[in-house]
């Protein structure tokens, strides 16, 4: 997230006359054709005449429609529940706090299809406590598309997590101490002081965790399975195609990218410039 | 999607630069190590390296302890996946000796290539069976059965070998089925029923062998029409050419046959 060096590049000016030293340029050059060449080379090897004919089978459209679907309602959950839990490891003390925020950015370091896995383990008809679902409400998450939502949270809320606790680690608690001095409880004084405060924090956090929802793999075909239009999302679609038809995979994570790069990019100008 | 199992044979480097060294001295060797393997496969050595189906695992770990024993100062590395991927990897240059895939398509992506050395030979063969719960709970005795409403069955997608043969016995036997989920795998598809989350799949009667009392098979006629032929081949590209030749003639030995068949692999 550049929204730190967008503000601050606008607001100071650059320092004239210092050139950018190579030993720092030549690493930067590198590290951003390293990221951008895989994404041309995607690209040169598009299939552009077949294009068309790849883009308008069905179950493209019903696999992105799929994708943005999981993947908002993903975020969303994730605002609900993420935006308080991370409210709670930056602004209270408690014993083993340091051992909760390890366990929050966990998903983080797991392998997504070991996260998948424990999903089912929890939250599977035989689960944890998937089996109490199954047996009093009659809900099995497996194979469904909630299922895919819950993969696509369990994978997305830890950024979000962090990068809004972050935001209220930076945010001066004082204008909060002064509401609550001045009267307001302190579930007022979150509601109308800090969610203000920190709203660039908390729109590019949900940012962040939509793009990791809408490219999840791992966890949504260990937990959620593959059924096109149910819980095949562009990623499975992208993997499977990928097997027997390369053109196909080409074609669909080309969709993919574009929809990614037009969002990422008409939030960035609604939000974020306001960082 | 590519796991590697990656044995140490002790002393073994320092054999390999012997023979070799022994090799270079006698001058027996004109156009590398390749053309002094005997009949025995004597003056094998060094590393070999085996890309096999997913559904080989186990009998192809087995296979490569008994050619490390068999050939001292060997190394066999084994590299499972899905056959189309694998196939892909050789395609693209990937170091590999031998390749032993889970379907004849997957074998012809690189015949076509010419990357193979010598025509592929069916060693075994593989048919499905339904894999249920152990015990059978459910009480499924045939194809027709997996359609009862409520019951969550889940197929290998039909990019994978046997999510085509599922398709074909299904077709076969005339049984419109919806699947619950189209799996990437058929140990994923197994791993569904293992955890209870599906109530049946349609895999491979090995994969059933394979775990043991954690899933019950259940054979269907309709299998009959849908047997997957395993070829294996050794590649035009092999870095250990008598390795691979030695590791082709241990699969189709008499004693290769014995562990295969004690998988519930057919006779091709």
């Amino acid at each position: 997230m550049t929204t730190g060096q967008e503000a601050s590049r606008k607001t100071r000016p650059r320092t004239p006359g210092r050139g950018v030293p190579l030993a720092l340029l030549a690493p930067a050059l590198l590290g951003l054709a390293f990221l951008l060449v895989p994404l041309l080379a995607l690209l040169l090897r598009a299939p552009w005449r077949s294009l068309p004919e790849q883009l308008t089978s069905p179950g493209v459209w019903e696999a992105l429609r799929l994708s943005l679907l999981c993947a908002t309602t993903a975020t969303a959950l994730s605002l609900v529940v993420g935006v308080p839990l991370a409210w709670l490891l930056a602004r209270t003390d408690f014993p083993g706090r340091g051992l909760v925020r390890a366990l929050v950015t966990l998903p983080l370091v797991l392998p997504p299809v070991v996260g998948g896995v424990a999903l089912l383990l929890a939250l599977g008809r035989n689960g944890v406590v998937g089996q109490w679902l199954d047996a009093w409400f009659g809900i099995t998450l497996p194979f469904t598309t909630a299922g895919v939502v819950l993969a696509e949270t369990f994978v997305a809320m830890p950024f979000l997590v962090i990068s809004v606790e972050g935001t209220l680690r930076a945010a001066d608690p004082r204008y909060e101490e002064a509401a609550t001095t001045l009267g307001a409880s302190r579930f007022t004084a979150f509601r109308r002081v800090t969610l203000q405060l920190i709203a660039p924090g908390i729109a590019a956090g949900a940012v962040l965790a939509w793009a990791r929802a809408l490219g999840e793999f791992g966890a949504t075909i260990t937990f959620a399975g593959n059924f096109p239009g149910r819980t095949q999302t562009m990623p499975l679609a992208v993997y499977l195609a990928l097997q027997n038809d390369p053109a196909a995979a080409i074609a669909l994570s080309l969709v993919l990218l574009a929809v990614s790069i037009a969002v990422l990019a008409g939030l960035r100008d609604r939000w974020m410039r306001t960082a | 999607m590519i796991r590697s199992v990656r044995r140490a044979g002790k002393p073994r480097r320092v054999a390999g630069v012997g023979a070799i060294a022994v090799l270079a001295l006698s001058g027996c060797s004109p156009s590398g190590p390749g053309s002094s393997s005997g009949p025995e496969g004597a003056g094998v050595t060094g590393t070999v390296t085996v890309f096999a189906a997913a559904s080989l695992k186990e009998t192809f770990t087995e296979l490569g302890e008994r050619f490390e024993t068999k050939h001292p100062g060997t190394e066999v590395t084994l590299s499972f996946g899905g056959s189309d991927a694998l196939a892909a990897g050789i395609n693209n240059g990937a170091p590999a000796d031998v390749f032993a895939a889970a379907g004849t398509k997957a074998m012809r992506l690189v015949t076509d290539e010419g990357n193979t050395a010598g025509r592929p030979s069916t060693f075994v063969r593989n048919r499905l069976q339904i894999a249920t719960a152990p015990g059978n709970p459910l009480g499924i005795g045939s194809l027709d059965d997996l359609t009862a409403s409520g019951l969550k069955v889940v197929l290998c997608d039909e990019t994978v070998p046997c999510g085509t043969a599922a398709q074909t016995a299904l077709t076969a036997g005339g049984v419109g089925l919806t699947p619950a989920s189209y799996e990437q795998d058929v140990k994923s598809a197994l791993t569904k029923v293992e955890l209870k989350e599906a109530d049946a799949a349609l895999v491979y009667r090995t994969d059933v062998r394979a775990a043991g009392d954690k899933v019950e098979g259940v054979e269907f006629p309709e299998s009959a029409e849908a047997v997957n032929d395993y070829p294996i081949a050794r590649l035009e590209n092999a870095p250990n050419p008598s390795a691979a030749k030695a590791f082709v003639e241990l699969v189709q030995s008499p004693e290769g046959r014995k562990v295969l068949d004690g998988a519930g692999f057919l006779k091709p």
